[in-house]
């Protein structure tokens, strides 16, 4: 199923991922670009280096051998804009699920870009081309991130009764210390978390604790143990016993619950902060940033809990929901973490299209920005429908960012969303807008549209129960208008993803043009050029050049060009060699790049036309190739372009040069041109 | 032609490339990959680099001859294109780019056509002065020579 494509290199062999002994000789490198040029430079300059390199041309792939082998890869180059995932998703991916060292590069270096792999948190950001310079000293981002996880260990492992503070301090300095492009995420992440809990933190200690890190995966234990308890049983001591999470406190799970309760109160329509149903979707986008992303994080917690969604592809999801924020630039993961959920940028650039795909869905990348206009008919509609539906829909308007809180993710990215979901279910995601008369729908576009809180079902996940597997992970990106968006994003994306094979499938075979004997014209022209006692030689490279191939055309047809600009520069057309060259060799070259333009055509011939006699003169084979010019140029054409309009060109230059250098057949394929078919 | 004389022209024309503009230090540092183990590297990358770009420009012909234009995907086309032709070193295959990319975001049709065959020419240009490069030094290597390469950088 999965399609390897083109990776090749040498796969690093399954180890404890411990440092050899000639580090950083033997640091595994994984290289992801789709762009089979760069990806083999860059192979190379690692493999001098002395890096073992693996190479691949699709992120999916990347992925893939990630998850296949965690400890099989110390650092990984990507390139940022890849056709089936963006790099900064795959960014997030790996530091979510591998916590691999991440190097974005890109021919890209605008300063926003950058700043992207930053706030994404990519260890560095390298412009392409890049220079083996850049690559001897990758190594140091994998030493640093190891020594960041020691201390992060050791923080965690309980001796934080004695040096709790000290230690933690020390990490976080690490962090904060450690180049700012270097997995500045987590430190804001846990800037963010000791915001959000110090006021719920219960000081029951002098100490100061470990920060908890809701997870997704911690969430959904303690949205299981919840339900299990029965919500109004559900007492922090219980819940804590139930969870059976080593170090996790009492407090923590309080907090964490006064969270959720409030949470529910708001879904269940118990919410004091109430605003008009019909135009409360109108003011999402103001609502949007805090209470939205908050509420949808959770639902997405219960609906993973409800549903059994498998907590990877919901780690994914929120991940990638969290994906790109400049807004704020917290990292993705724990629940705890907001980020702006309607992030303004890339996203809506790059799937502009596959919003159209469903209008729900597009509108809503607008609504992001608080420009609901479109969306509103659909979403009063669906409003009404889920409403109908549900009964218990609650169109409220949740404006309070503070009820979010730290329990509820915000799901920044729906592109990156849109994509997971894509990934995971690439099949369900279109069915979205279908099924407008589903409760699951309508809660989603409900919910999207109508600040989030849509979820009115009665229980938490009661709607969404019933829901398969499948389309549950529909539910995810719908529970906030960013969501849709992101499911739009998938449906974008999803026509990209086939569309990677071609892309991915890395050709194996080389264009035989340089590695072939022969067909080499230019040579003989270049050489001959400036180094003119070498005419014989040329020519024999000429002779040597007859048998074309297709894609040699273009070459031939270039030494066509180049070889009637010398022949013209030797009839004194030009005045300096090379550079007289040039410029005829422009005007030539212009009007027979352009396509189906017949004078231009008909110019060339002209050019040809003295060319040939010179030729002819000269060396009759030659000549065979002059002759075609116009057709050549068309063929030339006809190969890498729309074949339709450059036949009937084609066919009226033929006609056209009847009364010109001769009836050039209609050659396109020029493997059976022979000699004897030009008239000399 | 003995070696030597294969050498020379090899020398001078390599600097009449540079020298022109056709290429960039990039591809000075692609050369200097090139070693005994691997020693077709640079013809195997510029061969990548061909095929890639026949494919590119092909799909970017296609796109702006469509009815609308997506200078989405026309931009995506050209960053590819500038990213792939700068990592080979073809300097004005690069630049062109970089003017064409321009014309994407101003969403100027005229302009990003004529952007197209510039590049479009360009890249012929410095396609066919490589294969000459590449042929040159097979012949070299055929002949018993080797690539003077450390002539370049006097």
């Amino acid at each position: 199923m999965l399609n390897l494509g083109y990776c090749k290199g040498s796969m690093s062999t399954a180890s404890s991922g411990g440092v050899s002994d000639q580090f950083p000789a033997g640091l595994r490198v994984l290289v992801v670009d789709d762009d089979p040029t760069c990806l083999v430079i860059l192979e190379k300059m690692l493999r001098i280096c002395l890096y073992e390199v693996t190479k691949c041309n699709r992120a999916e792939i990347a992925l893939s051998l990630l998850r296949e082998n965690r400890n099989g890869y110390d650092i990984v180059i990507s390139d940022v804009h890849m056709p089936d995932m963006d790099g900064f998703k795959l960014l997030e991916l790996i530091g979510l699920e591998m916590d691999l060292p991440v190097i974005m590069m890109s021919a890209d270096d605008g300063k926003n870009v950058v700043m992207k792999g930053v706030t994404h948190g990519a260890c560095d950001y390298l412009i392409k081309p890049i220079r083996i310079e850049a690559l001897k000293n990758i190594w140091q981002h994998v030493v640093r991130k190891k020594k960041k996880n020691e201390w992060k260990d050791l923080e965690q492992s309980g001796s934080v009764e004695e040096g709790g503070d000290r230690q933690q301090k020390q990490s976080e300095d690490a962090d904060y210390s450690s180049s700012a492009n270097e997995g500045s995420w987590k430190n804001s992440k846990r800037r963010k978390d000791e915001e959000e809990e110090v006021d719920e933190r219960d000081d029951t200690s002098t100490l100061k604790k470990p920060r908890v890190v809701w997870s997704v995966e911690l969430h959904q234990q303690f949205v299981a143990a919840v339900n299990q308890l029965g919500i109004d049983k559900a007492v922090p001591k219980k819940i804590l016993e139930l969870m059976n999470v080593p170090g996790l406190t009492r407090e923590n799970v309080a907090s964490h619950l006064q969270k959720y309760r409030l949470y529910l109160r708001r879904l269940s329509g118990v919410s004091q902060h109430q605003s008009g149903m019909g135009n409360s979707f109108i003011s999402t986008q103001e609502a949007t940033y805090g209470s939205l992303s908050s509420l949808n994080g959770l639902d997405l917690q219960t609906l993973a809990a409800a549903s059994q969604i498998p907590a990877q592809s919901l780690a994914t999801l929120q991940a990638a929901g969290l994906g790109r924020s400049t807004a704020k630039p917290r990292m993705p993961m724990p629940i705890v973490d907001q980020r702006n959920l309607f992030s303004f940028e890339n996203p809506k650039l790059r799937f502009g299209e596959g919003q159209q795909q469903h209008l729900n869905n597009g509108k809503q990348i607008n609504l992001l920005h608080g420009i609901p206009t479109t969306m509103e008919p659909k979403q009063l509609a669906n409003m009404h429908h889920s409403a109908q539906s549900l009964g218990s829909m609650n169109m409220q308007l949740n404006a309070h960012g503070d009820q979010s809180g730290s329990l509820l993710m915000q799901m920044s990215q729906q592109q990156s969303r849109g994509q997971i979901l894509n990934e995971a279910t690439s099949s369900q995601v279109p069915r979205l807008p279908s099924s407008i008369g589903q409760p699951i729908v309508n809660n989603a576009l409900a919910s999207g549209v109508l600040a989030r809180n849509g979820l009115a079902e009665s229980g938490r996940g009661t709607g969404f129960n019933p829901v398969s597997q499948s389309s549950s992970t529909m539910n995810f990106p719908l529970n906030t208008t960013a969501e849709l968006t992101a499911t739009s994003f998938a449906l974008g994306s999803a026509p990209g993803v086939p569309s990677l094979t071609s892309k991915g499938m890395f050709p194996e075979e080389i264009s035989s043009e340089i590695k072939g004997p022969g067909g080499f014209i230019m040579p003989s022209y270049d050489i001959f050029s400036d180094l003119q006692h070498h005419r014989s030689h040329d020519w024999e490279l000429q002779n040597a050049g007859m048998t074309f191939n297709g894609s040699q055309q273009s070459n031939s047809l270039q030494s066509n060009v180049d070889v009637a600009s010398s022949v013209l520069a030797h009839q004194g057309f030009s005045s300096s060699q090379s550079n007289g060259q040039g410029r005829n060799i422009s005007a030539v070259g212009k009007p027979m790049f352009s396509a189906g333009d017949a004078t231009d055509h008909v110019n060339a011939q002209s050019l040809g036309q003295p060319l040939n006699n010179f030729f002819a003169e000269n060396l009759v084979r030659v000549k065979t190739e002059r002759v075609p010019d116009a057709s050549l140029q068309t063929t030339l054409f006809n190969e890498q372009f729309g074949q339709e309009d450059l036949m009937s060109a084609l066919l009226k230059q033929q006609q056209q040069q009847q009364a010109g250098i001769g009836p050039a057949e209609n050659e396109f394929d020029f493997d059976g041109y022979s000699l004897d078919n030009i008239p000399v | 032609m003995e070696v030597g004389q294969m050498q020379r022209a090899w020398v001078e024309y390599t600097r009449s490339l540079f020298r022109e503009g056709f290429l960039d230090a990039q591809f000075q540092q692609l050369q200097l990959l090139q070693d005994e183990s691997n020693p077709d590297f640079v013809a195997e990358v510029v061969s990548l680099f061909f095929e890639d770009s026949e494919r590119l420009l092909a799909d970017l012909t296609f796109v702006l001859e469509q009815q609308n234009i997506d200078f989405k995907k026309v931009d995506a086309h050209v960053h590819q294109f500038k990213g792939s032709s700068s990592s080979i070193g073809a300097q004005r295959v690069k630049n062109d780019c970089i003017a064409f990319r321009n014309f994407c975001e101003e969403q100027n049709i005229e302009g990003c056509l004529r952007c197209l065959q510039q590049v479009k020419q360009d890249y012929y240009l410095v396609k066919s002065k490589l294969e000459a490069l590449i042929r040159l030094e097979q012949q070299i290597v055929a002949a018993g020579g080797s690539i003077p390469m450390e002539e370049l950088s006097s």
